[in-house]
């Protein structure tokens, strides 16, 4: 299976991946072979298999609702890239 | 041409937990600024989610009381987006296999029918953070408060069987009474607890197909969505009846200005890329487990407003107004008890009570006239120490804190005056003392006699100080006058 250029391009928006236009070749070369071992895979016979939801064959272990998370605002905020007012500061995003 | 709106519903309900349904940092309203982000919340590298027991039972307990098939495996899954209020990149919420399956829910129409509204499913998922555009920062930046991000939400997405807003406000409103109900949900709609999103089409009477449909999204009060119903259906029926087609879009309504606005088109920020979460297994629920929670649930709207009227004899409108707040709910019970006159409890909580309520802006919880304080007025109206003017007198001194209904009685010397002794040589001495008013009324002929005791009982009454029992005096004054002519 190949994988055209606009859907390389549309992936790259999506995950907010800058794509260098020369490597989008060789990119959907390496995405298509990811895709062929996908192919393979569908291949092989899995009548009468139930699929699974997790690769991990247990169950979801819960917690109990009780707060145990102290503030570690100044921490946090030590390491963020911009802070201000206790806020983290980000390039102005408007809808 | 005729036109027929379709309305469908996704509705996000903040369950009420004391924790992120990922994290046990507090869910807790109002708090400073991110003081409540912890690592999770922020998605630190190398943090792992753990799933609210809390959040899974209050979403079965929904399931439960909308009569639906609880998901016994359901599945977290990514949804891919990038926003900075959304630290990881994803919204870890529920798709292939949600929590809560296809259930109903009963809305109660203006003429008084029943209509089924048919719920698609209802899925856990995390809320998302707060983004500030303007604050106590530099301007041409955004700021970011998270401590809202990952909240426990439901959402509830119904099938589209609404044809028009007053039936969507009316699902909205019974689903607001059942969450609180159920004690899942605090149902501060001020405080985003509650928020809608709105789809909206419109067809010809009689199509079978839909027409392309908008989503309004993010409503956070009934006033509001209504409005936006109103606007949006109008605003698809002028473009089709002048030839135009509907673009599928996300449209936000401010309910401040009134006006309605195009987010951005579906197309692309469609493509969410959904997976399911390798960071959390399957949540699985024992059939034991929904049996203990079923066994638990509280009274429900529905069955409430039955009992309110096989229990106490309230009228069915009484009944459904005093049921479907569940605080409202209580404190009617709570009033119905101590003062044993359940009829006059639903007539002060539903009226004086909820409208000095409504005026102020709190809610009941709030009430500065607590249940057993509006208990203690009633015992007074209802063993006839005041009147129904005192007693509103009484109500704003209680409302303004002198203290319960005796206390205030005593205070202002309001005691309706009951005893007939009292009364007679009150009903004697006015008479003794306006000679002229009597033998007027003597002089009178008999037919129009009724229209002069007014005076009297004016006299009567400004004698007593407003204290005499005016159906006593009445009473009495009848049978004086009767002896004299």
């Amino acid at each position: 299976m190949s994988i055209e250029k606009q859907t390389i391009e549309n992936l790259a928006t999506l995950a907010r991946l800058a794509v260098d236009d020369k490597r989008v070749d060789e990119i959907s070369q390496r995405l298509s072979s990811v895709l062929e071992l996908v192919d393979q895979l569908q291949a092989a016979d899995t009548s009468g298999l139930s699929g699974l939801d997790h690769p991990l064959n247990e169950t979801q272990r819960l917690r109990e609702d009780e707060v145990n998370k102290p503030n570690m605002r100044e921490a946090f905020q030590a390491i963020a890239p911009d802070t201000e007012d206790n806020l983290y500061l980000v390039p102005k995003v408007i809808d | 041409m005729n036109w027929e709106t379709v309305i469908g519903l996704e509705v996000h309900v903040q369950l009420a937990t004391k924790t992120k349904i990922f994290s046990a940092a507090s869910t807790a309203f109002g708090a400073a600024p991110n003081t409540q982000a912890c690592e999770i919340d922020l998605a630190m590298p190398g943090t792992l989610p753990v799933v609210n027991k809390q959040a899974i039972d209050y979403a079965v307990m929904f399931g439960l009381a909308i009569d639906a098939e609880i998901g016994k495996t359901s599945v977290f899954e990514r949804k891919n987006y990038f926003y900075p209020d959304l630290p990881k990149g994803y919204q870890t919420t529920q798709l292939e296999k949600p929590i809560v399956g296809a259930g109903v829910v009963e809305i109660q129409l203006d003429n008084g029918d029943t209509k089924s509204i048919r719920i698609h499913h209802a899925h856990l998922e995390e809320d998302a953070g707060k983004s500030l555009h303007e604050g106590n920062f530099r301007s041409g930046v955004s700021g970011i408060d998270l401590n809202r991000a990952g909240t426990p939400l439901i959402e509830i997405v119904s099938e589209p069987d609404m044809s028009s807003a007053e039936e969507a406000v009316a699902f909205a409103k019974k689903l607001h009474s059942i969450v609180t109900s159920l004690g899942i949900c605090d149902g501060e709609m001020s405080q985003g607890s509650m928020r809608f999103d709105v789809n909206i089409s419109v067809r010809p009477q009689g199509e079978t197909t839909l027409g392309t449909r908008t989503e309004t999204k993010n409503l956070n009060s009934f006033k509001f969505m209504e409005d936006a119903i109103h606007l949006e259906v109008e605003r698809q029926i002028d473009l089709l009846e002048e030839g135009s087609e509907i673009i599928q879009e996300t449209r936000l309504y401010n309910g401040e200005t009134k006006v309605a606005r195009s987010m951005r088109s579906k197309e692309e920020a469609n493509d969410y890329r959904y997976f399911p979460c390798p960071d959390l297994l399957p949540v699985v629920i024992s059939d034991e487990h929904i049996e203990q929670l079923r066994s638990k649930l509280p009274e429900l709207p529905d069955a409430k407003q039955q009992r309110f009227i096989d229990q106490y004899d309230l009228s069915e409108y009484d009944a459904g107004v005093l049921s479907t707040d569940a605080t409202v709910a209580n404190y009617f019970e709570q009033t119905a008890t101590q003062s044993k006159n359940a009829k006059l409890s639903a007539n002060w909580v539903s009226g004086e009570l909820s409208a000095r309520l409504n005026a102020e802006n709190i809610s009941i919880t709030q009430s500065p006239v607590s249940a057993e304080q509006l208990a203690s007025l009633i015992i007074r109206i209802a063993d006839n120490s005041i009147s129904s003017k005192m007693a509103k007198q009484v109500f704003d001194g209680i409302w303004n804190g002198e203290g319960d209904a005796d206390q205030i009685i005593e205070a202002r010397g309001l005691k309706q005056v009951s005893d007939s002794g009292a009364l007679e040589s009150m009903v004697d001495e006015v008479l003794a003392n306006n000679q002229a008013m009597v033998d007027d009324y003597i002089n009178t002929d008999a037919d129009k006699r009724k229209k002069k005791l007014g005076g009297f009982m004016g006299q009567i009454m400004k004698a007593s100080k407003g204290q005499a029992n005016p159906q006593q005096v009445s009473q009495i004054l009848a049978k004086k006058l009767a002896e004299l002519v």
